[in-house]
């Protein structure tokens, strides 16, 4: 019965969502308030409607509702009680039913935190947000019904993937899609204006904080998917260039794009045409990231059931919502008013330079992970694009951007004499320089790319310093931050501060990591020690150990340093008693500056064991240097700013006779 | 030309990738390469699924075109496929099979009944050599030239077409080939 209510609920959304994908915008159109209004309560009932929904799906899982299909091949009764939770958007339908249901989040959201825009505005986001929500559900109803019944039940599930039950991965999609899906606000405010033909400061202001917050949770999501394959997968690596991480890694490349354009946008009205094309953008990758990784072309280690069915249906939705909007782009881009100029050397410029180099790195990604397609589609034959092709592209562009955006917070909008600028990034470049070549010298690392890391990094970190020096300089003192925090574009500023050191400690952390640490597959007798990198492991075999829905083999290893001891780990070899699939649970010792990993191979025979042990420095920074950043978007979109204006707006009552033509709205 | 034109470049470039894509949903990704491919075999030693005092290992397929089929008595498409790997024995291929994440009496007890292929079986009881392999599932044939180098992956049973088309020519091609 529940699960009939949920899939009811379902098509109620899609009704709901079809009215609301018209009749507000053909409203703001022709000039009919009460079509314009029915926007909110038509966000505020989709939500309900696919609320309904999402619970019933987790109610079927708690209560091991093995006659719906999605819930037996997914869900186990041996399932510890998050994981059941959790395997709700463990397999395709449900993680699509957790989109479709995160949209419809985000769209109260924008009904809720709107009340001082325009409301034809509102009306107009609201309904193309109505739109992206019609191709998703009908998408979830036709091709994917997760609330779909199986006759006879069978008696017990088929347990979520043994990979997946793991906190990381618990929290990893819901983050994810945050970001994805929340990209679809600036998309929306994106199209509605173009609508309208007004592409001003306002839009730029307005699409700002929801921009940084989908952004945020993209980073924070990408951040986990990492950290998860470092601890899980039991090899170590943080990134694979995999297909599926690549499709997360596009759109957070576009949309940190965005965020840099809308703000000269805001600021200075210029760029326009370029940061309406990358709101599109951001969004377009998000959406082209969910056809790769459920249509199956191309082959990746997050195995979603792929079927052309499914990528048939997606790719038509590509068509309408990427090409609509591109087409809807051609034809108002002419009209869009050209912004402030500015000079060759000017923060505009350099703000241009970075944009121009995250859009390159967004279409080589995006080479690179078609190319094994393109390869096939022209029958050149056979690649895979892997790691080194990658890295090197990566690490061809990353100093430029680092260059620029060292020097980019300390240069003027509009125009900058060079001399001037100059004169305050001598310093920083000194110490930059310095730190670098001293690094790179054959006692301390010894290597020149290490050199060239820390160099820009501490080039990051001091003309950060000088800039922040400079604002706080009249100020003077704690209070003085204080102050600044609560002004108007103080915590944009802060937000950016954080945000580029978070790159600052990511590029570091990255450097330590691939160039010094130390691994080594040993094979091991209990009280056995080997030594490395100063430490000395000490196994002291495996035992077996009773997990909730799994047997594991436990070894312990005693990690010493100088006679002292330093951590005991017990790495496990899993095994899951449904999918009796094997699993490596690496033992992990943390800490800010290295990590002491150790992961089970095979038994032996006489006892021993094969043992992977790893040194890996400072692999924590990757980690903190995208925490930094996410904590910048989040201080950011906090501005005082953006609430200044709504409060302003609310207390001011100054409520305008025809709300169609608040704010100016043509 | 009208005044949009110049802005419909970025239509224009996603039209093509879509077209790109349309094209990717009818080429069957199950010929996707593997990272494998043109790379040497990686090296396993493993006991011989008859024998577990012999062993099987890289050296075996020196100087010659082998075939090495993953397998399992639990997979269906395996069962499928199998009359097909023995037609291919009967032409003169040299087969080795991997029995994955198997039981050997199961296992022995196939090959009496369905007939067997094999010049030897590498006998993977916890899937080690399969993750060295990139194996995704069974069943696959690696196509491995005379250097021992990995010439070809097939993903799922083995079709008449596909030994047709693809195995066979490939077979020839590599024992002329120096």
């Amino acid at each position: 019965m529940i699960p009939e209510l949920g899939h009811f609920a379902l098509i109620l959304a899609l009704c709901l969502a079809i009215v609301q994908s018209v009749f507000p915008l053909v409203g703001s159109l022709n000039r009919t308030p009460s079509w314009v209004a029915m926007a909110r309560p038509l966000a505020y009932g989709q939500f309900v409607f696919l609320a309904i929904a999402f619970a019933a799906l987790v109610y079927a899982f708690l209560s091991d509702d093995f006659s719906v299909l999605y819930v037996a091949q997914n869900g186990n009764t041996e399932l510890p009680t998050i994981y059941k939770v959790s395997a709700v958007w463990g397999a395709h339908e449900g993680s699509l039913l957790l989109w479709v249901f995160i949209l419809s989040a985000w769209m109260i959201a924008v009904a809720a935190f709107t009340r001082s825009l325009p409301e034809v505005m509102v009306a107009r986001v609201l309904s193309v947000m109505g739109m992206i929500s019609i191709g998703f559900l009908s998408f979830l109803l036709f091709t994917s019904n997760p609330f779909a019944r199986i006759f006879p039940a069978p008696l017990q599930g088929g347990e979520l993937n043994p990979l997946l039950q793991d906190f990381g991965l618990a929290v990893h999609p819901p983050m994810l899609y945050m970001g994805y899906v929340g990209m679809s606000v600036a998309f929306s405010f994106a199209i509605a204006a173009l609508i309208g033909g007004k592409l001003d400061t306002a839009w730029a202001r307005w699409s700002r904080p929801w921009t940084l917050v989908a952004w945020m949770f993209l980073s924070i999501g990408i951040v986990l998917g990492s950290w998860w394959a470092y601890y899980e997968l039991g090899w170590g690596g943080w990134w694979f260039w995999d297909p599926v991480e690549n499709a997360s890694f596009m759109p957070w490349l576009a949309g940190t794009a965005l965020v840099h354009s809308l703000a000269v946008t805001e600021k200075r009205g210029a760029f326009k045409r370029w940061t309406v094309l990358l709101a599109l953008l951001a969004f377009s990758l998000s959406l082209m990231g969910t056809f790769l990784v459920r249509s199956g072309v191309l082959t990746s280690v997050h195995a979603f059931a792929s079927d052309p069915a499914r990528g048939m249906f997606i790719l038509a939705f590509l068509m309408i919502v990427i090409g609509g909007s591109l087409f809807l782009y051609a034809l108002r881009a002419p009209g869009i008013s050209r912004g402030g100029g500015f000079g060759i050397l000017s923060r505009e410029t350099l703000l241009l330079g970075n944009n121009l180099l995250l859009i390159v790195i967004t279409s080589l990604v995006l080479l690179g992970t078609l190319a094994p397609l393109l390869y096939d589609a022209f029958d050149w034959g056979k690649i895979s694009v892997g790691f080194p092709w990658f890295n090197s592209m990566f690490v061809t562009f990353t100093p430029l951007m680092i260059l620029l955006m060292g020097a980019a917070p300390l240069t003027r909008w509009k125009h900058q004499d060079g001399g001037e600028l100059l004169r305050q990034l001598r310093l920083a470049l000194l110490i930059s320089v310095v730190a670098g070549v001293i690094v790179a010298l054959p006692f301390a690392a010894g290597t020149w790319s290490a050199g060239l890391a820390v160099g820009l990094s501490m080039w990051l970190l001091t003309t950060l310093l000088t800039s922040a020096w400079r604002r706080l300089r009249h100020r003077g003192g704690i209070r003085a931050i204080i102050a600044d925090f609560a002004s108007r574009g103080g915590r944009s500023y802060y937000g950016m501060w954080f945000a580029h050191l978070g790159v600052a400690v990511f590029v570091i952390g990255v450097t330590f990591v691939t160039q010094f640490d130390v691994e080594k597959d040993v094979r091991m007798s209990p009280a056995q020690e080997i030594v490395v990198n100063g430490y000395r492991f000490r196994f002291d075999g495996v035992s077996p150990h009773e997990g909730p829905n799994y047997l594991a083999q436990r070894g312990t290893v005693h990690v010493s340093r100088n006679g002292r001891e330093v951590a005991v780990l017990h790495p496990e070899k899993r095994t899951y008693k449904v999918q009796t699939r094997p699993m490596t649970e690496a033992g992990i010792d943390a800490s800010l500056f290295r990590d002491i990993y150790v992961s089970l191979g095979e038994p032996l025979d006489g006892g021993d064991w094969a043992l992977r042990l790893y040194y890996k420095p400072m692999v924590r920074w990757i980690w903190l240097g995208g925490l930094l950043m996410a904590f910048g978007g989040l201080l950011a979109a906090s501005d005082p700013r953006y609430r200044l204006r709504m409060l302003a707006k609310l207390s001011g009552k100054a409520a305008p006779a025809d709300p169609l033509t608040a704010g100016g709205q043509a | 030309m009208p005044a949009f034109a110049r802005y419909l470049a970025p239509l224009l470039a996603f039209l093509a990738l879509a077209a790109l894509l349309y094209k990717g949903l009818s080429i069957d990704p199950r010929t996707i390469p593997s990272p494998l491919i043109d790379k040497p075999a990686p090296a396993f030693r493993l006991p011989a699924l008859k024998d577990p005092e012999q062993f099987i290992s890289n050296t075996d397929f020196k100087g010659k075109v082998t075939l090495l089929n993953v397998w399992a008595t639990w997979c269906v498409a395996c069962r499928q496929e199998h009359p097909l790997l023995v037609k291919l024995r009967q032409q003169g291929v040299e087969i080795y099979g991997l029995n994955y994440k198997d039981k050997r009496p199961a296992a022995e007890q196939w090959l009496q009944r369905f007939g067997n292929p094999y010049i030897a079986n590498a006998f993977d009881a916890d899937g080690r050599m399969g993750i060295d392999w990139g194996v995704y599932g069974t069943p696959e044939t690696f196509v491995i030239d005379k250097h021992g180098i990995i010439r070809h992956k097939h993903i799922g049973p083995i079709t008449f077409n596909a030994i047709e088309h693809e195995i066979l020519p490939l077979v020839k091609k590599l024992r002329e080939a120096n």
